[in-house]
């Protein structure tokens, strides 16, 4: 069981406490009306899927009940950082600087 | 006794003889021993029969890794368990031990005819030998397979045990109770640290049990064990004996199952039978130590033939010599011990062969001046004897000619093929492995956890090295915890150390096509199958793997391996580290499903939710439905009525007077705030803004995709405030949904969520006299139809308790719901239903709640979609707020494919005949003279006999729907074509005048 760190609780908790949802940083758009059916497609199916880092979302379901985002070795299962919601989307070199 | 057992020997106690029986037949041991070392101890080899070919077989191993010697213990009724490894069941007076897959006997099998037709059981013999005709697969092939193979059998019984969890947080866990792991504990707990230390076996000790003459810090091996375990008790060390780790997952958790019973004559019958540890340590110290490996050759098991390590275990730690004379087979140091041991305690030595050519000078001497023959150079090319070995076959090798062979008698022949580091649970987090070419093995290499590996576990051999590695180690496992320990210095006097090589099978002078050389004991596969696995295409070690399923038995590769892995480099001419090894799964040992499921069992299982008015339901004979985690009553059955007659009952009577429903399942969710009307607007499909407070409204929720997600009425109770209600199993998924839109799309918005599913208990009354019953209770709200139209809401009080009354009808009668604080619910209830008698109220359940609202058109939503459904296709384009410029599953709606013509639409069914009651899920053709496979325009989703309607109805999904009323359509069943008529979906009242005071 992975052990996850809330940004809003600022703990490290069991992993049964929290909920996944998805891939992060994939803005619904302000004007859907105003959006091509590609583009609207993309915004409902078209994912990353990464082998590797993966920007994506958790919710402390179990707990506080805010989503946050958090970027995910999928390989290895390893949290790099977990942020919140409006925090910018961190770099992904300065992540495997501070891993290493 | 017998005379194989020792006496004074060994860690059992000879002053408590302890009968066991196996099968039926009964054993003397002494207390300590386990079912293998007290057979051993009576002279009985015969423990088993192996998987596929039902050969003989006794004990390979004393430990934890043995493949052979499985069998069934039982502890009366309920208390049965196979595949017990009887090198690890302690014994205690009572047990009964049975041995399996054999009959009749375990001396005589039947079954062993499999062994002489062994050319069709060759690797992947089901993928070739069993393929033609496919019709033979169920009715011939797999039933044969079945009975033919196998291990023991399940048991039928409940397990009347129980099983606990629990879990445990550590500074160090330290896996291993040998040198390693000893050593490894004092150094931590000495520096301060918490420490768990935990052994599989019933006490520490791990290796140093069976090397009592090695001298440590100038005391014998074991006084060392036991002040070294006074003290790390003193230090607070929690030690955890008969614990096994079984699996090593992601930051630093560790599942340990400890056993707590299975050794005791009399259990308190309080204790669990095991308990299931959840461990998170900062730092693990993986100190598991080496296993041995057979060697492989022609006839290598044949009861008596056994690893010589085991072999000193058993004469060590339990007193008992596993034969009178034995011949010793190695390719390694470590057994040339067993040997003095064994040739000390009065066994004699006919002979040890060594592989090697010029082994170690200073055993020659010491086999020398013991009489001891020595064949160096030599390898075994075949064993002899039925039930248990009596000869051998020894042949010298001179580069890569086998000489003429020797026939050496004996009753056991002891092997060693060199140790392989246990490192199992290491592969469990992914830790990377490194050949070692001097050692041929793998060892640990790059780390994906916080742990350290101590001991033989990283290729170290002897005791003194081993214990200051464990030092070491446990010395660096507490400085990343910042606590600075030197660590102790061992010196070790009559240590062991060693060296040997590695072999692919043995050399031989016979053909080698023929030798029943095994690499895995337990799934029965030989050095044959892995090279015809490779002669048939297979390339990567994973596919050896499954071809022949060398690795795949529950002792999940612990002997096999290495030797797989020799023996498929050498086929496929790439060398071991280019192969590679297989994966090494969870569980370390077999566990049990108890043991899993601890506390989750019974009505532990699952939550079973239950409504404040569940026990007058359960009181009134109510048969109940699972609905998500709920409970609801179903429907209520009087003397003697099945579901149908109760069903048409409930419906006559809720339409004629009036009914009475539990409604309290549904989810609500309470919308408060500023921005709560804007909140709604964006959610749902409907507009809000104009709802006035006191009206309520069918509610739609889509996803963005523009599918049907959701529904229920929604009440505007204040400008800022809605009563949002949810279907049953939909309310978390709602509110989640809610909460994130919420959260990450719209932040601005002022408004709180909140689910009160469970705070309010919901009473629904119908038909036409509901407001004659509801009425007497009501303050503060003028019932009349002006005052309280269809679709109102008030906050008032009810039966002298706070109320939310709503004017809804899910029947198409006159409707009502009262939702009323939890603790009110039933008193209310019983409020009303005693005055409902005046109108001869009927309780009615689900069952008749979906007829009633079937014959109205109302749609369940994950009956009647399915997550492909939009408004439009259900007949909901009506709930559309069409001018508002967003809501969620707006823009979906507008997809190519939802606007698209030919999609599946809602639409009702009436069957020709008048009595035929469809099938839900049936699907539906529009020609059923089409050859097969036919094309499938629809299913039917909801189907019931209607009382109102006198005849069934049925709603169906189908392409075009809209454009076929009154087509026929066709239903193929099993043994008939049904025929029915397109219809629209309201069945009952379509002008909705009952729904009016």
């Amino acid at each position: 069981m992975l052990l996850i760190h809330c940004p809003y609780c600022n703990q490290t908790l069991p992993e049964a406490e929290f909920t996944y949802a998805g891939e992060a940083h994939i803005a619904r758009p302000a004007d859907p009306s105003s959006v091509s059916d590609e583009e609207w497609r993309d915004f409902l199916f078209i994912r990353t899927n990464v082998k590797g880092p993966h920007y994506e979302r958790w919710r402390h379901f179990h707990g506080c009940g805010r989503y946050f985002n958090a970027v995910r070795d999928t390989v290895s299962d390893r949290f790099l950082i977990t942020y919140k919601t409006d925090d910018p989307r961190p770099e992904l070199s300065d992540l495997l600087e501070k891993s290493k | 006794m017998s005379s194989f057992r020792v006496s004074g020997r060994g860690r059992v106690d000879h002053t408590q003889p302890i009968q066991f029986t196996f099968d039926g037949k009964k054993i003397k041991g002494f207390k300590g021993d386990t079912v293998a070392s007290a057979l051993l101890a009576n002279g009985i080899h015969l423990m088993g029969r192996s998987f596929k070919y039902h050969r003989p077989r006794g004990a390979v191993t004393a430990g934890s890794e043995e493949p052979n010697a499985l069998v069934g213990t039982r502890r009366g009724p309920g208390r049965f368990e196979p595949n017990t490894r009887a090198t690890v069941q302690e014994i205690w007076d009572g047990l009964q031990v049975n041995s399996q897959n054999r009959y009749p006997s375990l001396s005589f099998d039947i079954g062993a005819i499999n062994d002489k037709a062994y050319m069709l059981f060759s690797a992947g013999f089901y993928y070739k030998t069993f393929m033609w005709p496919k019709s033979f697969w169920d009715k011939v092939y797999e039933p044969f397979i079945r009975a033919a193979a196998g291990l023991g059998v399940s048991p039928t019984e409940p397990d009347p045990d129980h099983y606990a969890s629990r879990y445990l947080h550590t500074d160090v866990l330290i896996i291993g109770a040998g040198p390693a792991g000893l050593a490894a504990a004092l150094s931590a707990a000495r520096a301060g640290s918490r420490v768990t230390l935990v052994d599989e076996n019933a006490e520490a000790g791990g290796s140093l049990l069976s090397e009592p003459s090695a001298q440590i810090e100038d005391m014998s091996a074991w006084d060392w064990v036991g002040k070294t375990v006074a003290e790390l008790k003193e230090l607070g060390v929690k030690l955890m004996t008969r614990t096994t780790a079984i699996g090593y997952y992601h930051q630093n958790m560790v599942g340990l199952c400890e056993k707590l019973t299975d050794h005791l004559a009399s259990p308190d019958g309080e204790t669990p039978r095991e308990r299931m540890w959840r461990v998170r340590a900062k730092q693990v110290v993986l100190a598991q130590g080496a296993l041995e490996k057979p060697l492989v050759f022609d006839g290598n098991d044949r009861p008596g033939v056994m690893l010589a390590g085991s072999a000193q275990t058993y004469l060590n730690r339990y007193g008992v010599r596993v034969g009178d004379k034995a011949v010793i087979l190695t390719s390694h140091d470590s057994a040339w011990y067993a040997a003095f041991d064994l040739a000390d305690a009065g066994t004699t030595i006919a002979a040890i062969v060594d592989t090697r050519a010029e082994p170690n000078a200073d055993l020659v001497a010491e086999a020398t001046k013991r009489g001891i023959r020595i064949m160096a150079g030599h390898t075994v090319t075949g064993t002899e004897g039925r039930l248990r070995v009596k000869s051998v076959r020894v042949n010298p090798v001179t580069g890569s000619s086998v000489g003429a062979p020797e026939v050496i008698g004996c009753d056991c022949l002891l092997m060693s093929g060199g140790w392989t580091p246990s490192l199992h649970l290491f592969s469990h987090t992914k830790g990377t492995l490194a050949w070692d070419e001097e050692r041929q093995t793998f060892l640990p290499d790059h780390k994906a956890e916080e742990c350290e590996i101590a001991g033989a576990g990283r290729g170290l051999w002897g005791i003194e090295a081993v214990l200051n590695d464990g030092a070491a180690m446990g010395a660096a496992a507490v400085k990343s915890l910042g606590k600075d320990i030197a660590p102790a210095s061992y010196a070790v006097a009559n240590d062991r150390p060693g060296t040997g090589v590695s072999h692919k099978e043995l050399p031989t002078d016979l053909d080698a096509g023929k030798a029943r050389a095994f690499v895995d004991y337990q799934n029965d596969v030989t050095a044959k199958d892995l090279r015809l696995a490779v002669r048939e295409g297979m390339r990567s070690i994973e596919h050896v793997k499954r071809y022949t399923t060398n690795g795949m038995a529950t002792d999940q590769g612990k002997m096999s391996n290495i030797n797989g892995l020799n023996i498929a480099s050498d086929a496929l001419g790439v060398p071991q580290p280019k192969v590679g090894l297989t994966t090494f799964r969870p569980p370390y040992t077999p566990t049990t499903f108890g043991a899993f499921c601890g506390y989750h069992k019974g009505s532990h299982f699952e939550v079973t939710r239950k409504t404040p008015i569940d026990s007058w339901a359960e009181e009134n004979g109510a048969v109940y439905e699972p609905v998500s985690l709920w409970r609801r009553a179903w429907y209520f059955p009087k003397d003697g009525e099945d579901m149908h007659a109760a069903v048409d009952r409930e419906c006559r009577a809720t339409r004629a007077s009036v009914g009475i429903f539990d409604a309290s399942t549904l989810g609500k969710i309470e919308v408060v705030g500023p921005d709560a009307v804007e909140f709604m607007n964006r959610m749902y499909t409907n507009p809000w803004t104009k709802l006035a407070p006191g009206r309520a409204r069918y509610g739609l929720l889509l996803g963005d995709d523009g599918f049907i997600r959701d529904d229920g009425v929604i009440g505007r109770l204040a400008d800022d405030r809605f009563h949002v209600t949810t279907t049953t199993g939909g309310a978390a998924r709602v509110l989640n949904m809610m909460e994130d839109y919420f959260q990450t799309e719209w932040p601005d918005l002022d408004v709180w969520l909140t689910s009160t599913t469970e705070q309010w208990a919901t009473i629904a009354l119908n038909g036409p006299n509901a407001r004659k019953v509801l009425e007497p209770f009501v303050e503060g709200q003028d019932m009349s139809d002006e005052a309280f139209p269809h679709m109102s809401v008030a906050e008032c009080r009810v039966g002298g308790f706070p109320a939310r009354l709503f004017r809804i009808s899910f029947t198409g009668e006159v409707g009502f719901e009262v939702n009323v604080p939890a603790h009110a619910g039933r008193a209310l209830w019983e409020m009303l239903w005693e005055e409902g008698q005046k109108y001869d109220i009927c309780t009615y359940g689900t069952e008749t709640m979906h007829v009633l609202r079937a014959e109205k058109g109302y749609i369940i939503v994950g009956q009647d979609t399915d997550g492909t459904v939009t408004p439009l296709d259900a007949g909901l384009s009506w709930a559309i707020g069409k001018k508002k410029p967003d809501f969620v599953g707006k823009r979906g709606l507008a997809r190519p494919d939802l606007v698209a013509e030919g999609r599946k639409q809602l639409i009702g069914l009436l069957t020709e005949d008048g009595k035929t009651k469809l099938e839900e899920g049936a699907q539906i053709v529009l020609d059923p003279n089409q050859p097969k496979p036919m094309k499938m325009v629809g299913h039917v989703t909801s189907s019931y006999h209607s009382d109102a309607a006198g005849r069934p109805i049925a709603m169906a999904l189908l392409e075009d729907g809209f454009n076929r009323m009154g087509e026929t359509i066709y239903i193929p069943m099993a043994d008939r074509v049904i025929k029915a008529e397109v219809t629209g979906t309201v069945f009952y009242d379509p002008e909705g005048a009952r729904l009016k005071l």
